[in-house]
């Protein structure tokens, strides 16, 4: 077989097998990326804050940067803190999106939302870069692992973190706390009701 | 015929077999009949009412809605692939309101999975929807899919003479432009 022979068919093995691969990562559904434990205990912790209570201050670093902590909001903003139990997990990966079109209802209510996860930053970075530009800060407590998670009773026996909202008022008061179950999504109209309980 | 050609016919052909499977989007296995007999509460604004067809207040089946096609999209007001489609999916729905030869044949529902009334109501707003968007708060729609449905998940439906519907095209995953739908409807023209 002459050079030119062997160059043609060298050229379309490589436009067959190249077409092939890009067909491949073109038709894959993003979200098949999300790694499904399957249906979880519901609850596995005991939650060591009430309404009433003084909530746990805490500082975390964010994915974009920086720390966030509870008390640069004191005096000033009501904070709702939604810690979801890992990355790249079924519910998680659709509960923060959904905060992030809901903001008009966050502020409506002076508040503002801290997503919290014991995963590491680099992994939060490329989790939360497949929902779309979040306008809240998302804080990573992997170290020391799941210690706010545990200061508020939400750290499973795993290591993940239960799926948890709790509402702070501007005073640094917890006034709602919703340990909820694992396996499903919060409401938003639960919570949006609890944040118009807040005094204005 | 030599050697050589016959490795180059077979080539061709192994391309564009390989290409043919690769260009169509993955099937999504769906059971008409289950999905007709499903219930959604009927919108409870006048427009999107008349725009289905429908008239006073209850529930309402796919098939009830007057239109020769329906296209049915399953959503998420969770879901961030929805929410980035939700404006090629608004310019789907206005290019067929604004053609004379599809409109009023072809119409669109959205059905928000896993959503109750407060969270589609939420999903309308933030992106202006134009189309009816219907709760389905209790997952009841994936029970007429045979796997568990990812959202964006596009269901063409066609009603036949005798009202019964039949799938003819499926579609999940991402939703770029309005002619991602547009060209693979039955017997329509396609975009310009």
């Amino acid at each position: 077989m002459d050079s030119r022979k062997l160059y043609l068919i060298t050229f379309l093995v490589a436009v067959v097998s190249c077409s092939a691969a890009m067909a491949e990562i073109k038709l894959e559904p993003r979200d098949t990326r999300i790694y499904n434990p399957g249906e979880l205990k519901p609850v596995d912790s005991a939650v060591k804050v009430k309404a009433g209570d003084i909530a746990p201050d805490f500082s975390l670093p964010t994915v974009a940067g920086g720390k966030v902590s509870l008390g640069q909001f004191k005096g000033k903003k009501n904070v709702v803190l939604s810690f979801v139990p890992a990355a790249w997990t079924p519910v998680c990966s659709q509960q923060w999106p959904g905060y992030n079109i809901a903001k008009d209802y966050f502020e409506k209510n002076h508040a503002v939302l801290i997503g919290i996860s014991v995963d590491n930053i680099p992994s939060l970075f490329a989790w939360t870069s497949t929902m779309g530009k979040l306008w809240f800060p998302v804080a990573s407590d992997f170290w020391p692992h799941g210690a706010v998670a545990e200061k508020y009773g939400v750290l499973r026996s795993d290591g993940a973190t239960e799926r948890a909202l709790f509402v702070i008022d501007k005073q640094g008061v917890l006034r709602y706390a919703d340990v909820h179950d694992i396996n499903k999504m919060p409401r938003l109209e639960e919570l949006v009701k609890e944040l118009e309980k807040l005094p204005k | 015929m030599s050697k050589f050609y016959t490795l180059i016919v077979m080539i061709a052909l192994l391309h564009s077999s390989t290409s043919g499977v690769a260009l169509s989007a993955p099937p999504v296995d769906v059971d008409v009949q289950v999905l007709a007999e499903l219930q959604f509460p009927v919108p409870s604004g006048a427009a999107e009412s008349k725009y289905l067809g429908l008239s006073g207040t209850g529930s309402f089946k796919l098939g009830q809605i007057a239109a020769e096609t329906v296209i049915v999209e399953v959503f998420s007001m969770y879901c961030p692939i929805c929410q980035a489609a939700a404006p090629a999916v608004n310019e789907f729905y206005d290019f067929i309101e604004k053609n004379p030869a599809l409109k009023g044949k072809i119409k669109l529902v959205g059905i928000g999975i896993g959503n109750t009334p407060f969270e589609v109501d939420v999903y309308r707003k933030k992106y202006n929807v134009r189309f009816p968007l219907v709760p389905d708060d209790d997952f009841r729609v994936e029970k007429g899919f045979a796997e568990q449905v990812r959202t964006p998940t596009f269901v063409v439906l066609k009603k036949g003479k005798d009202g019964k519907l039949e799938a003819v095209y499926t579609q999940k995953g991402e939703f770029k432009s309005r002619d991602d739908l547009l060209k693979k409807l039955p017997g329509q023209p396609a975009a310009k």
